[in-house]
């Protein structure tokens, strides 16, 4: 049976688009890829030329990065007992023992306190301004929005130093506290912007219902509101996540011991006589985990908030 | 249930006059319609008595107790919306549950179940309680919103045109049923309806608004025979008032710059002669519409007769309600 209809389109473009699509989905997780391959590799393979596509996998790239190691010589080598585990007889064969665990999990973990802390933040603050922007009459409503987006209007990094400075006089230098409060500062135009693009969408008859029915404003606020505005929250917090998870110049700066986030970690991995690049490379598929997880979670919020506004039901 | 008494409430948005000094009186137990076309200030009325809107100037009191300060949870008033506005984010069943469970109720569960199967029964929607509210077509929506107004036993009900979406049977259920709860619950009810049939069969009182202003309150029967004004004339009556020129059966009454007269004070046979132009037979009755001097006038006419388009009828008033030039009611 065939059917014909005007909306639809042809078999053709179909086959068109979703060649495209395809061709730039492989554009783009190509170097992705290739990182993920690198962290399986072994140091030798890594840096081969002709790059080396087919390998045997190594699990040394990870042992690395959790590791910190030391090279001995071959009789000292030859004393020790036999390697109880895996990983130190994957770090004998190169010749070194183990001295001790690494800083990575340290420093992953200040990317997770850092990164959720701070889009918890935004998320929050930010769906509170959205709303009073979008319900309440705000003397001057408009400047203050186009206040909120102008600290967009620059790179963040134009006001670095001013802020290096602050942050020393704080005492928020090498903080969580503040890089939580960095971030969240750099965030929050966007999540109000976006959030109230979202809260607008929403109905206050949904809001005087609910005050009728016997509910406070922040009451009709939370059941009523929030439940409607899940999918503008879900595709904010993932813009936001993926700022403050990915942000690596302020981390830079800012950071170097107890709240340095893995970015600026990552490339500091040194293996004995130069970069250990399947280290580097494992490090940075394991820092890809925590979004690509985050937002495969929320994609459903995510794709329907991307087009949002496009189509009203 | 309560009485409530407005005194002199006014409420403007921006230029735009939204209610305009309006008194009145809503006994407790009394079911009161206010009609009047779009933009007179129904709505508005309605939204002002609620809390949702704040009063410019004047005072609403709700049984004895001013109100004005209070939000609109704690001045406890259940209010049906024209546009529904049911939670899309929760089933029928949590819709009806939302205004029990609210904190100032803070219903026990068994109650709540009880009173949500109770109104589903009553609004027939009982085989939908499961479904989101967004499944729903428009008459089960409106019937939902209603119901969540009746599940509270509130001070007073507020209702905003709320069956003006059902079919035809639908309507005559349940405008029996709010008649009934009305009456047995002995619930004051404000309600806004354009529908004549509405508001002369459930109303105890009717409220007349023009332009913000209460015209005219009184009994739904007293406002059909003692209209104050053209205006009010005008709003009851299906069909429509007929307004001619005082003179146009000879002498005009004293003073009268029109007259008004409802088809069935019409009286065949005598008078002046007037064509037919149009027959409309509607069963039980028919409706004429004659034309004399240019003026259409619609009267009824025995179901049984035959009229046909052309013929001559005389026709003459009985009772007509007078009018000055301002369109005021002189007697």
């Amino acid at each position: 049976m065939s059917s014909f209809s005007v909306t639809e389109p042809s078999q053709r473009s179909k086959w068109f688009a979703g060649t495209l699509v395809i061709l730039y989905a492989l554009i783009t997780m190509v170097p992705l890829a290739w990182i993920m391959l690198t962290g399986f590799k072994t140091p030798p393979d890594s840096i081969s030329y002709p790059p080396k596509v087919f390998f045997e996998p190594s699990l040394e790239g990870y042992v690395n990065l959790f590791t910190t190691r030391t090279r001995i010589g071959q009789e000292a080598l030859d004393a020790l007992p036999p390697p109880d585990t895996w990983y130190e007889e994957i770090v004998r064969e190169r010749d070194m023992v183990i001295a001790g665990p690494s800083k990575f999990g340290e420093r992953f973990l200040n990317s997770v306190i850092i990164g959720f802390g701070s889009t918890f933040l935004s998320i929050v603050l930010g769906t509170l301004a959205a709303y009073a922007f979008s319900r309440f009459k705000i003397p001057l409503a408009d400047d203050l929005l186009f206040f909120i987006l102008s600290t967009r209007m620059m790179p963040p990094i134009a006001v670095a130093i001013p802020i290096f400075l602050m942050y020393r006089q704080l005492g928020l230098s090498d903080t969580h506290l503040g890089m939580i409060l960095l971030y969240t500062a750099v965030n929050i135009s966007l999540a109000v912007w976006l959030l109230k693009g979202f809260i607008d969408e929403i109905p206050r008859e949904y809001e005087e219902a609910a005050l009728i029915d016997g509910y406070t404003r922040f009451q009709a606020f939370y059941k009523v509101v929030l439940p409607q505005a899940a999918t503008g929250i879900a595709s904010t917090a993932i813009f936001c996540l993926i700022f403050a998870w990915n942000e690596y110049a302020f981390a830079v700066l800012l950071t170097s011991g107890t709240a340095q986030t893995a970015p600026p970690f990552i490339p500091t991995i040194i293996g004995v006589g130069g970069l250990d690049w399947p280290a580097v490379a494992a490090g940075a598929t394991i820092f890809l985990l925590p979004v690509m997880i985050f937002t495969v979670a929320l994609r459903k919020h995510l794709l329907r908030g991307i087009t949002f506004g496009a189509v009203r039901k | 249930m309560a009485e409530v008494v407005l005194k002199d409430v006014s409420k403007s948005f921006g230029s735009t006059v939204g209610v305009a000094g309006i008194d009145m009186t809503i006994p407790d137990g009394a079911f009161v319609v206010l009609l009047g076309p779009t933009g007179a200030g129904k709505t508005t009325t309605l939204r002002l008595i609620s809390g949702l809107e704040k009063l410019d100037r004047g005072e609403v009191f709700i049984g004895g107790r001013r109100v004005n300060d209070e939000t609109p949870a704690q001045r406890d008033v259940a209010m049906v919306f024209q546009q529904y506005s049911l939670y899309p984010h929760l089933s029928v069943r949590e819709n009806l549950a939302f205004p029990l469970k609210s904190p100032i109720l803070n219903t026990p569960a068994e109650e709540i179940t009880r009173k949500v199967a109770e109104v589903a029964r009553v609004l027939q929607i009982t085989h939908k309680l499961d479904n989101k509210a967004t499944e729903l077509s428009g008459g089960e929506m409106q019937r939902v919103s209603i119901g969540r107004a009746l599940v509270r036993e509130p001070q007073v009900y507020l209702m905003d045109e709320p069956l003006s979406s059902l079919d035809a049977k639908l309507r005559t259920d349940l405008r029996i049923e709010l008649k009934r709860i009305q009456a047995s619950l002995g619930a004051t009810i404000l309600y806004v309806t354009h529908d004549q049939i509405e508001a002369m069969t459930m109303a105890t009182h009717v409220g007349v608004l023009d332009q913000g202003k209460l015209v005219q309150f009184g009994t739904p029967r007293d406002i059909y025979e003692n209209p104050n004004s053209v205006y009010v004339a005008s709003r009851l009556g299906q069909p429509r008032i007929n307004i001619l020129p005082g003179d146009l059966f000879g002498t005009a009454p004293k003073g009268a710059h029109q007259i008004g007269l409802r088809p069935e004070h019409v009286t065949q046979g005598e008078g002046r002669a007037a064509q037919v132009g149009r027959v409309e037979h509607l069963g039980d009755h028919t409706r004429l519409h004659l034309r004399l001097d240019g003026h259409e006038i619609i009267t009824l006419a025995d179901p049984h007769a035959d009229y046909q388009p052309g013929h001559e009828v005389d026709i003459a008033p009985r009772d007509p309600l007078c009018f000055d030039a301002s369109g005021d009611r002189i007697y």
